[in-house]
């Protein structure tokens, strides 16, 4: 155990669930909504370190372009559109004993899980159904293979649901006209 | 070598822990999605893991899908809380409490 303390993998581990927990306990009790995105970023970069960590390379560049940058960037646009990075009343419990069930609930669920973990054989399955995560082929041109054949049908459905969402956001975030200029025109 | 892929796991459940407390004790709309974000980030640290475990491209493909997935829903969800905003000036779940039997 100490022998593995000391590991370069171990120091990554580290850092990544230090990135991760900061920044997700940092959300959920930040006053400030903008703060609070902020803090968001710093859980998407420790997750991406965690798939640089276990060779998923693709998907670590990807977390941080797609989630880091577009999402929280969209996340903010919205939080300084409305004008609400005003602070929320964070101790204000409209439920009485809400927060203590959801902290029980939460701790149920998360022991549940580590125990299940710990007892039982976790990984079950056979290895290596579809395609083999192999060394020196590249992780890109790998995944890139499985989603454009085996999950080639899954790609196009959500391409079609990015052109859905993107339509129903601009239907909805769209300000009504007033019916004056709408007979004027 | 790696770290063993309990570990990941184990910190995918903390992290997912922790969207689901802020999910139930959280009022602002925007504050939940970003707490659906970590639900959905702890999730995804879990399939890359399995990935890594079983030796097998799955785990990463599932993981690209549930981004675009995730990519959507914040587009469609935050659609919604600026209309939401325009009607009431608030993004309080709480005040939205017209479909109450």
């Amino acid at each position: 155990m100490i022998a593995v303390i000391h590991t370069v993998p171990t120091l990554v581990f580290v850092t990544s669930a230090l990135l991760i927990l900061i920044g997700a306990i940092g959300v959920i009790s930040v006053k400030n909504p903008v703060h609070a995105a902020l803090c968001l970023i710093m859980t998407l970069i420790g997750v991406a370190v965690a798939f640089v960590a276990q060779s998923a390379d693709f998907l670590a560049a990807v977390q941080i372009i797609v989630y880091a940058g577009a999402i929280v960037v969209l996340f903010l646009f919205v939080i300084m559109f409305l004008g609400v990075d005003r602070r929320e009343h964070i101790h204000f419990e409209p439920l009485v004993g809400q927060r203590a069930f959801a902290g029980v609930g939460v701790a149920i669920t998360i022991g549940g899980l580590i125990a299940l973990m710990a007892r039982s054989h976790w990984v079950s399955g056979a290895s290596s159904v579809t395609t083999k995560l192999s060394a020196g082929n590249g992780n890109v041109r790998q995944l890139g293979t499985a989603v454009f054949t085996t999950y080639l049908f899954a790609f196009e459905v959500t391409a079609a649901l990015l052109i859905i969402a993107v339509v129903g956001a601009v239907l909805l975030a769209r300000r009504e006209r007033p019916v004056a200029s709408e007979e004027a025109a | 070598m790696n770290v063993p892929a309990a570990w990941y796991l184990i910190l995918a459940a903390g992290l997912f822990g922790i969207g689901a407390f802020g999910l139930l004790t959280r009022r602002s709309a925007l504050i939940m999605f970003m707490c659906i974000e970590l639900m959905l980030n702890a999730v995804n640290l879990t399939f890359v893991t399995f990935s890594r475990t079983l030796n097998d491209i799955s785990g990463q493909a599932i993981v690209f899908f549930v981004m675009v997935v995730a990519a959507a829903e914040v587009t469609v969800g935050l659609g919604i809380v600026v209309s939401v905003f325009r009607r009431r000036s608030s993004t309080s779940v709480d005040e939205l409490s017209e479909l109450k039997g």
